[in-house]
Protein backbone atom coordinates (compact mmCIF):
# COMPACT_ATOMS: atom_id res chain seq x y z
CA UNK A 1 0.00 0.00 0.00
CA UNK A 2 1.82 3.43 -1.30
CA UNK A 3 0.79 6.37 0.30
CA UNK A 4 -0.27 9.79 -1.31
CA UNK A 5 3.20 10.86 -1.59
CA UNK A 6 4.57 7.89 -3.50
CA UNK A 7 1.99 8.26 -5.88
CA UNK A 8 2.31 12.26 -6.37
CA UNK A 9 6.00 11.62 -6.59
CA UNK A 10 5.53 8.66 -8.93
CA UNK A 11 3.40 10.84 -11.73
CA UNK A 12 6.09 13.83 -11.27
CA UNK A 13 8.81 11.36 -12.47
CA UNK A 14 6.70 10.33 -14.85
CA UNK A 15 6.24 13.81 -16.45
CA UNK A 16 8.98 14.58 -16.21
CA UNK A 17 10.82 11.92 -18.11
CA UNK A 18 8.23 12.58 -20.57
CA UNK A 19 9.68 16.39 -20.91
CA UNK A 20 13.22 14.91 -21.13
CA UNK A 21 12.43 12.95 -23.67
CA UNK A 22 10.53 15.59 -25.48
CA UNK A 23 13.46 17.99 -25.81
CA UNK A 24 15.91 14.78 -26.76
CA UNK A 25 13.17 14.68 -30.08
CA UNK A 26 12.89 18.42 -30.23
CA UNK A 27 16.61 18.56 -30.37
CA UNK A 28 17.00 16.12 -33.10
CA UNK A 29 14.57 17.24 -35.23
CA UNK A 30 13.74 21.51 -35.37
CA UNK A 31 15.32 22.81 -39.14
CA UNK A 32 17.28 25.89 -37.31
CA UNK A 33 19.26 26.75 -34.18
CA UNK A 34 16.83 29.11 -32.43
CA UNK A 35 14.23 26.53 -32.98
CA UNK A 36 16.48 23.78 -31.18
CA UNK A 37 17.47 25.91 -28.65
CA UNK A 38 13.22 26.92 -28.21
CA UNK A 39 12.69 23.13 -27.76
CA UNK A 40 16.14 21.75 -26.05
CA UNK A 41 15.99 24.25 -22.95
CA UNK A 42 12.50 24.93 -22.32
CA UNK A 43 10.99 21.31 -22.47
CA UNK A 44 14.06 20.05 -20.37
CA UNK A 45 13.80 22.69 -17.80
CA UNK A 46 10.45 21.16 -16.95
CA UNK A 47 11.36 17.94 -17.24
CA UNK A 48 14.49 17.84 -14.80
CA UNK A 49 12.09 19.92 -11.94
CA UNK A 50 9.69 17.70 -12.46
CA UNK A 51 11.73 14.77 -12.08
CA UNK A 52 14.13 15.82 -9.46
CA UNK A 53 10.97 17.20 -7.43
CA UNK A 54 9.51 13.47 -7.70
CA UNK A 55 12.38 12.03 -6.26
CA UNK A 56 11.89 14.23 -3.55
CA UNK A 57 8.55 13.79 -2.76
CA UNK A 58 8.81 9.66 -3.24
CA UNK A 59 11.79 9.91 0.12
CA UNK A 60 10.35 12.79 2.07
CA UNK A 61 9.14 10.28 4.73
CA UNK A 62 12.10 8.74 5.15
CA UNK A 63 14.49 11.51 5.57
CA UNK A 64 13.80 15.60 5.04
CA UNK A 65 17.60 16.23 3.64
CA UNK A 66 16.22 14.67 -0.14
CA UNK A 67 13.52 17.44 0.25
CA UNK A 68 15.94 20.61 1.22
CA UNK A 69 18.87 19.16 -1.56
CA UNK A 70 15.75 18.54 -4.54
CA UNK A 71 14.54 21.97 -3.69
CA UNK A 72 18.14 23.66 -3.93
CA UNK A 73 18.65 21.60 -7.29
CA UNK A 74 15.67 22.74 -9.05
CA UNK A 75 16.29 26.72 -7.89
CA UNK A 76 19.38 26.28 -9.60
CA UNK A 77 18.42 24.67 -12.87
CA UNK A 78 15.49 27.05 -13.15
CA UNK A 79 18.52 30.22 -12.57
CA UNK A 80 21.04 28.39 -15.11
CA UNK A 81 19.09 27.31 -17.71
CA UNK A 82 17.06 30.44 -19.12
CA UNK A 83 20.91 32.37 -18.69
CA UNK A 84 22.48 29.89 -20.79
CA UNK A 85 19.86 29.74 -23.33
CA UNK A 86 19.99 33.26 -23.29
CA UNK A 87 23.84 33.77 -23.99
CA UNK A 88 23.92 31.35 -26.71
CA UNK A 89 21.01 32.75 -28.93
CA UNK A 90 22.63 36.05 -28.24
CA UNK A 91 26.10 34.77 -29.47
CA UNK A 92 24.49 33.21 -32.75
CA UNK A 93 22.71 36.40 -33.57
CA UNK A 94 25.98 38.31 -33.50
CA UNK A 95 27.82 35.98 -35.53
CA UNK A 96 25.01 36.75 -38.18
CA UNK A 97 23.19 33.35 -38.48
CA UNK A 98 20.18 34.82 -38.93
CA UNK A 99 16.31 32.55 -38.80
CA UNK A 100 15.48 30.51 -41.77
CA UNK A 101 11.93 31.31 -41.55
CA UNK A 102 11.63 35.11 -41.33
CA UNK A 103 8.67 37.70 -40.93
CA UNK A 104 7.32 40.38 -43.11
CA UNK A 105 7.17 43.01 -40.67
CA UNK A 106 10.53 44.97 -40.35
CA UNK A 107 9.88 46.19 -36.55
CA UNK A 108 9.92 42.32 -35.89
CA UNK A 109 14.18 42.44 -35.42
CA UNK A 110 13.95 44.86 -32.65
CA UNK A 111 17.41 43.68 -31.43
CA UNK A 112 19.23 44.96 -34.69
CA UNK A 113 19.04 48.85 -33.55
CA UNK A 114 20.47 48.13 -30.51
CA UNK A 115 23.57 46.13 -32.22
CA UNK A 116 23.83 49.47 -34.11
CA UNK A 117 23.78 51.98 -31.56
CA UNK A 118 26.20 50.37 -29.54
CA UNK A 119 28.54 50.45 -32.85
CA UNK A 120 27.67 53.96 -33.03
CA UNK A 121 28.80 54.28 -29.17
CA UNK A 122 32.22 52.79 -30.02
CA UNK A 123 33.13 54.46 -32.85
CA UNK A 124 32.60 57.96 -31.31
CA UNK B 1 7.35 1.83 -8.17
CA UNK B 2 10.23 -0.53 -9.88
CA UNK B 3 8.37 -0.32 -13.48
CA UNK B 4 8.12 3.46 -13.07
CA UNK B 5 12.11 3.65 -12.56
CA UNK B 6 12.71 1.49 -15.45
CA UNK B 7 10.30 3.81 -18.13
CA UNK B 8 11.42 6.92 -16.35
CA UNK B 9 15.28 5.59 -17.69
CA UNK B 10 14.08 4.13 -21.03
CA UNK B 11 12.59 7.74 -21.84
CA UNK B 12 15.75 9.31 -20.17
CA UNK B 13 17.89 6.99 -22.31
CA UNK B 14 16.55 7.55 -25.97
CA UNK B 15 16.53 11.57 -25.34
CA UNK B 16 19.82 10.91 -24.43
CA UNK B 17 21.03 9.14 -27.78
CA UNK B 18 18.52 12.14 -29.85
CA UNK B 19 20.63 14.81 -28.25
CA UNK B 20 23.92 12.28 -28.75
CA UNK B 21 22.92 12.55 -32.32
CA UNK B 22 22.61 16.16 -32.89
CA UNK B 23 25.87 16.49 -30.53
CA UNK B 24 28.11 14.77 -33.17
CA UNK B 25 26.54 16.03 -36.73
CA UNK B 26 25.56 19.04 -35.70
CA UNK B 27 26.27 21.43 -39.02
CA UNK B 28 27.63 24.40 -36.71
CA UNK B 29 29.31 24.93 -33.34
CA UNK B 30 26.06 26.98 -32.27
CA UNK B 31 23.66 23.22 -32.74
CA UNK B 32 26.63 21.36 -31.06
CA UNK B 33 26.64 23.81 -27.69
CA UNK B 34 22.66 23.67 -27.43
CA UNK B 35 22.65 20.00 -27.45
CA UNK B 36 25.86 20.06 -24.71
CA UNK B 37 23.73 22.28 -22.80
CA UNK B 38 20.62 19.94 -22.86
CA UNK B 39 23.09 16.79 -22.57
CA UNK B 40 24.16 18.37 -19.41
CA UNK B 41 19.90 18.63 -17.95
CA UNK B 42 19.35 15.38 -18.99
CA UNK B 43 22.55 13.98 -17.25
CA UNK B 44 22.05 15.82 -13.89
CA UNK B 45 17.87 14.55 -13.84
CA UNK B 46 19.62 10.98 -14.29
CA UNK B 47 22.15 11.77 -11.45
CA UNK B 48 19.14 12.77 -9.47
CA UNK B 49 17.48 8.94 -10.27
CA UNK B 50 20.37 7.29 -9.79
CA UNK B 51 20.79 8.62 -6.30
CA UNK B 52 17.20 7.34 -5.56
CA UNK B 53 18.16 4.03 -7.09
CA UNK B 54 20.98 3.62 -4.47
CA UNK B 55 19.57 5.53 -1.89
CA UNK B 56 21.98 7.37 -1.01
CA UNK B 57 21.48 11.30 -0.77
CA UNK B 58 25.10 12.27 -0.94
CA UNK B 59 24.99 11.68 -4.54
CA UNK B 60 22.59 14.18 -5.09
CA UNK B 61 25.83 17.13 -4.45
CA UNK B 62 27.29 15.44 -7.61
CA UNK B 63 24.33 16.26 -9.49
CA UNK B 64 24.46 19.92 -8.25
CA UNK B 65 27.74 20.05 -8.92
CA UNK B 66 28.19 18.51 -12.71
CA UNK B 67 25.46 21.04 -12.98
CA UNK B 68 27.47 24.01 -12.14
CA UNK B 69 30.20 22.89 -14.30
CA UNK B 70 28.27 22.49 -17.03
CA UNK B 71 26.37 25.70 -16.69
CA UNK B 72 29.60 27.79 -16.75
CA UNK B 73 31.03 25.54 -19.75
CA UNK B 74 28.33 26.67 -21.83
CA UNK B 75 28.81 29.96 -20.56
CA UNK B 76 32.34 29.85 -21.53
CA UNK B 77 31.23 28.34 -24.95
CA UNK B 78 28.72 31.25 -25.89
CA UNK B 79 31.38 34.05 -24.71
CA UNK B 80 34.02 32.95 -26.59
CA UNK B 81 31.53 31.74 -30.30
CA UNK B 82 30.35 35.73 -29.53
CA UNK B 83 33.79 37.17 -29.73
CA UNK B 84 33.84 38.80 -26.10
CA UNK B 85 37.30 36.42 -25.00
Amino acid sequence: MSSVFEIIGGILLLVGSIFLFLGGLGIFRMPDVYNRLQAGTKATTLGGMSLILGVGFLMVETSWVWMVKAIIIVIFIAFSNPISSHALARAMYKRKRYPIITSKDENMDAYKDVIENEKKEEES
Amino acid sequence: MTYIIYIAFSFMIVGLLFAAIRFINGPTAGDRSVALDTLTTILVAGLVLLAYVFQRYIYLDVALVYGVLGFIGVIVIARYLEGAL
